[in-house]
């Protein structure tokens, strides 16, 4: 491909309806005045051309030595910026969509400001050079993240930290979880994008007459700066592939260009923990759909553009520790993106280009990224409910979210940031909180604050409980004060990390497509809140007797009689979880926030169950020390024994107006479970989709599996090198998650049929 | 060649030959509420009729499978006395769920029509009061017990017909074929909608005659919507064990992809829709 493009005779808006979104910037508006629904099925759909399996194929020859080494490449001494890496190429004759990370495909950057002990770690874990003079830059002149967080922490949070109550916090990895409105790009060109920042900016300009406002108004006038130039860097690397993205878009393919440059300047500077696209699919379609009707594209055109897209999408790639991995294995990038949905005028938001993007996990074989997440609703087409059904059954790629819950909340240009968290593009962004240890917790309630495995004072020493047999009432009145210190420690620690990312390792390029007044979310999380759940249950419906150590600490429990555990639509422990997540909100709340973000947590844990479990000793639900807690909201394994739909009913019971992080559910499935044809199958899960969003449901990760197909991956790994299977909020490549990743997996309740 | 084989041991309902008798419900007490033998309950999908369903195991089989996947619902004594407002609550907790995924209600076993007061409150109730979609599964050697109310309260019957050949019936279930053809008629001139099941046996119930028979008179009745050809397993051989029985196709084995498919398509053949 030249980049000397023919250029369409038109303008670039040519054909497009509408008019405030021609006075604004409201790619929202944009859409609604312009998208055409699709109601039909999959049957228009085109498969892969010569050139995308060429272009796919090289990049599929590349992943055995990535997978073998762990990291293909590295550009260990240049320290990335959008503009810090002359421009790579996959087949540069043959690629629609152009730009990478680096100079070349899979090598990866270092983004040194979040911390340098990181980046040289790293380095050292895959065996390249540690340039001293860039140490001696970020440890000597420049300080990062990590640093100054460590130098705000108090004695208390770092007990805290140590001792894994409060864990996996993002104070020595980049936060991610900021969703630039990379659409903006293609509809209005940089240099509308840069002369709005302006004006934004300007208003700033007069000297705040309340104190209190000072530091404020000063900040947004620096950070609004930092956007500008950063609009101005993203420019400079289109330019340097040939491009010019000063003004907007005017064809389908220059369109996903211009959308994959914004993202692309966003990857290039930002190593989050979740890096996400948005909500994308409907708003390429309005341009794809304008040149089909031009007679410029035809199907399999059309879906060529969006599968060289998709494939620049598959190898983003970030350089990371091992403690990181071990928290959020299989090398997650989280390049979430949120197809479907139903607008608020009652029309789906299916288009064309939503199948399209579907259509890659048959043209280009299953991936876990991007993240493709469903906005579920009774309401969507059902020729489009049917193909996500059968996508899932094929590829076990695809996630489902609430439509009907989020809608409501945040307006219908939501997209997922990461695994489960909602928020409104270009309009809201989220601290991101990790998460807190509810199964410790619990047991620091009933040993008074020590830890269970180092016998140190970490919570408030609020006396162990002492009976033979504990007491349902006495625990949970100890559970209630140690959740108490818990929560203040864990926003305070919150406060001081987001203070920190953002004065040192401030996200330019994707808050220069947010508005200037967002909305933020401080957003916590909740672990182990099976295990916290059937301990209450246990210690309430049957008989538990801790077993103590010499020094009083219980270290054990004898569970006798049998107790009614969550997972099985039974009101008696459902109850106590929902209770646990309600009232960890309640607590949540009464702290301050940095800048005025509002309270929110998540019941999801991504891959860090199995270390939660690993921090944790035995627990009075008969959970032994070490073993993985289960999922996000899931039952703990093996407890949930009436079938995934009632599994999945305890799970919809946690309200989503105390978790509006999201709660996630991940559910593994035999295909017989299904039904008995691959017809009846795609039904009933669509189905099972429908009942469980009617029934206040929020997230389902949805694996169509049998076990003998993951533990032949263990044994042969090259036999199944794109074996998809989602873990919670996200999907991983089986083969690369690491040995203990993998019987964590197996381990999970296989729902089957008999 | 005999299945039941000298020197094992059997199930105690085997002893006494296919006329004995059918081990009876608990005659319900006075005006107490009516109560049955319930082994468990749980949610599937698409095994046990259309979509997603509530379904109701009843304990007590007066037929004994060899092949029986579920032995723990033999008798009436494996399951927990249940009364129907039990029951139906339970099932209730689901509707909302089962209406928007599409499915219904099953009551499956164990035999129901051992239990058709118990069973027929039951359905009543799921179909009148719920508005559920139900279904009955059932061997059809009770047939003659379901009255044609009990029948209005039941929208699908899954009718297992084991094999066409009466005396490989009688070895396969102990029982006699007779009555379940005699059901298969009467549901026919009822019009009432039915799925056929029959397990493929290897080696016992896939000769091609006993298939053809199966299938010519499946397509006989015109009342026969699909035909669920079901692949022997042995995913319940450990609960043959664990009851103390010995699970005599042990060394059976499962049937082919291309044997399952050959079945497949004798039923195709008479124009009936298998799977």
């Amino acid at each position: 491909m030249t980049t000397q493009q023919q250029r369409p005779v038109r303008s670039a808006w040519d054909g497009f309806r509408g008019g405030l979104w021609r006075d604004e910037i409201n790619v929202r508006d944009f859409i609604q005045q312009n998208y055409t629904p699709y109601e039909g099925d999959s049957s228009f759909l085109a498969g892969p051309t010569e050139r995308t399996t060429a272009v796919w194929k090289k990049i599929t020859d590349l992943f055995p030595e990535e997978r073998a080494k762990g990291v293909l490449d590295v550009s260990y001494d240049v320290p990335s910026t959008i503009t810090a890496h002359p421009p790579g190429y996959i087949d540069q004759d043959r690629e629609l969509i152009v730009g990478l990370q680096t100079d070349a495909p899979l090598k990866r950057a270092i983004m040194p400001y979040g911390g340098w002990r990181m980046v040289a770690g790293a380095l050292k874990t895959y065996g390249y050079p540690v340039s001293s003079e860039l140490e001696k830059v970020f440890t000597r002149y420049r300080k990062t993240h990590n640093a100054g967080v460590f130098d705000a922490y108090t004695p208390d949070i770092r007990a805290a930290r140590k001792a894994g109550v409060v864990t996996g916090l993002p104070d020595a990895y980049g936060r991610g979880r900021i969703i630039g409105d990379y659409r903006r790009v293609p509809l209005y060109g940089v240099d509308r994008l840069i002369a709005a920042k302006q004006e934004e900016k300007a208003d700033l300009d007069a000297m705040p007459r309340d104190a209190s406002r000072l530091e404020e108004v000063i900040r947004e006038r620096e950070e609004i700066s930092e956007q500008i130039r950063a609009l101005g860097e993203l420019k400079e690397m289109a330019a340097s592939y040939g491009y010019d993205v000063s003004g907007p878009a005017s064809s389908g393919r220059e369109a996903v260009q211009w959308l994959y440059f914004a993202y692309l300047a966003a990857v290039k500077e930002q190593n989050g923990a979740a890096m996400s696209l948005g909500r994308t699919s409907t708003f390429v379609d309005v341009y794809l759909q304008r040149d089909v009707d031009a007679g410029m594209l035809d199907e399999s055109a059309a879906q060529e553009i969006v599968d060289d897209f998709i494939i620049k999408l598959r190898i983003v790639r970030f350089l990371r520790t091992p403690e990181y991995d071990e928290l959020f294995s299989g090398d997650p990038t989280w390049v979430t993106e949120s197809i479907g949905g139903i607008g608020s005028d009652g029309r789906t938001l299916v288009t064309r280009t939503s199948f399209r993007y579907l259509q890659t996990l048959y043209n280009l074989g299953p991936a876990p990224e991007p993240n493709m997440t469903v906005f579920w609703s009774p309401a969507l087409p059902q020729g489009f409910k049917e193909f996500c059904a059968q996508v899932s059954i094929d590829t076990s790629s695809l996630q489902y979210e609430s439509d009907e819950l989020m809608r409501p909340r945040f307006g219908d240009d939501t997209a997922i940031a990461c695994c489960v968290s909602a928020m409104e593009v270009g309009k809201q962004m989220q601290f991101f909180g990790a998460r807190v240890n509810l199964a410790k917790t619990l047991l620091y309630a009933i040993n008074g604050g020590r830890d269970e495995l180092s016998g140190a004072q970490v919570g408030p020493n609020t006396g162990a409980v002492t009976g033979e047999v504990l007491d349902y009432d006495e625990v949970l009145g100890r559970l209630d004060l140690q959740m108490e210190w818990l929560a203040e420690t864990y926003v305070h620690a919150l406060n001081v990390i987001h203070y920190m990312h953002d004065k040192y390792a401030y996200e330019r390029l994707e808050m220069a497509l947010h508005d200037r007044d967002i909305r933020r979310t401080m957003a916590c999380g909740i672990a182990g809140l099976s295990v916290a759940a059937d301990s209450l249950s246990a210690i309430k419906y049957a008989r538990v007797a801790p077993v103590r150590d010499k020094t009083g600490l219980a270290v054990d429990f004898r569970v006798e009689g049998e107790y009614p555990a969550y997972g099985n639509n039974d009101e008696r422990p459902d109850a106590i979880a929902v209770w646990l997540v309600e009232e960890f909100m309640r607590k949540v709340r009464r702290h301050p926030t940095y800048r005025g973000a509002e309270h929110t947590q998540s019941v999801l844990t991504i891959t860090s169950n199995v270390v939660y479990g690993k921090k944790t000793g035995n627990t009075p639900d008969g959970r032994r020390a070490g073993e993985p807690f289960s999922p996000g909201a899931n039952p703990m394994n093996g407890r949930d024994t009436h079938g995934y739909v009632a599994s999945a009913l305890s799970v919809a019971k946690l309200p989503y107006e105390q978790a509006e992080d999201g709660v996630s559910l991940t559910n593994t499935i035999t295909p017989d479970a299904l039904g008995r044809t691959p017809e009846d199958r795609i039904r009933n899960l669509a189905g099972v989709l429908d009942g469980f969003v009617t029934s206040q449901g929020f997230h389902m990760n949805v694996n169509v599996l049998n076990r003998d197909t993951l533990m032949d991956a263990m044994e042969h790994p090259e036999k199944y090198p794109q074996l998809t299977v989602r873990v919670s909020g996200y999907a991983v490549n089986f083969v690369r998650l690491t040995r203990e990743q993998q019987l964590d997996v197996l381990g999970r309740t296989f729902h089957g049929s008999l | 060649m005999s299945l039941i084989q000298p020197g094992k041991a059997l199930p105690p309902i085997l002893t006494g030959g296919p006329d004995r008798p059918v081990e009876e419900a608990v005659p319900r007490r006075g005006s107490g509420p009516v109560t049955g033998s319930v082994h468990s309950w749980d949610l599937s999908t698409g095994v046990d009729g259309p979509g997603t369903r509530f379904v109701v195991f009843v304990a007590g089989c007066p037929l004994a499978c060899l092949y029986c996947h579920n032995p723990d619902t033999l008798r009436m004594s494996n399951g927990k006395r249940a009364t129907t407002d039990e029951v139906v609550t339970e099932a209730a907790r689901y509707v909302q769920f089962i209406r928007a995924a599409g499915g219904g209600f099953t009551v499956s076993g164990g035999e129901p029509m051992l239990q058709p007061d118990f069973v027929g409150e039951i359905l009543r109730r799921c179909h009148d009061d719920l508005g559920l979609h139900t279904a009955l599964d059932t061997s059809g050697f009770l047939g003659a017990r379901a009255t044609d109310s009990f029948l209005d309260s039941v929208d699908l019957v899954l009718l297992d017909i084991k094999s066409w050949d009466r005396e490989l019936y009688v070895r396969l279930t102990s029982r006699q074929l007779e009555p379940t053809l005699v059901f298969a008629r009467r549901l026919a001139d009822l019009g009432k909608e039915v799925w056929v099941r029959f397990v493929l046996v290897p080696g016992l119930t896939d000769a091609p005659e006993n298939v053809a028979g199966v299938a010519a008179f499946t397509a006989s009745l015109g009342n026969v919507t699909r035909v669920d050809i079901l692949p022997f397993h042995k995913l319940g051989s450990d609960k043959w064990a664990g009851l103390g029985m010995d699970f005599t196709l042990a060394d059976t084995p499962v049937p082919s992809a291309a044997q399952i498919a050959e079945a497949r398509s004798v039923f195709s053949s008479y124009g009936l829709y298998a799977v």
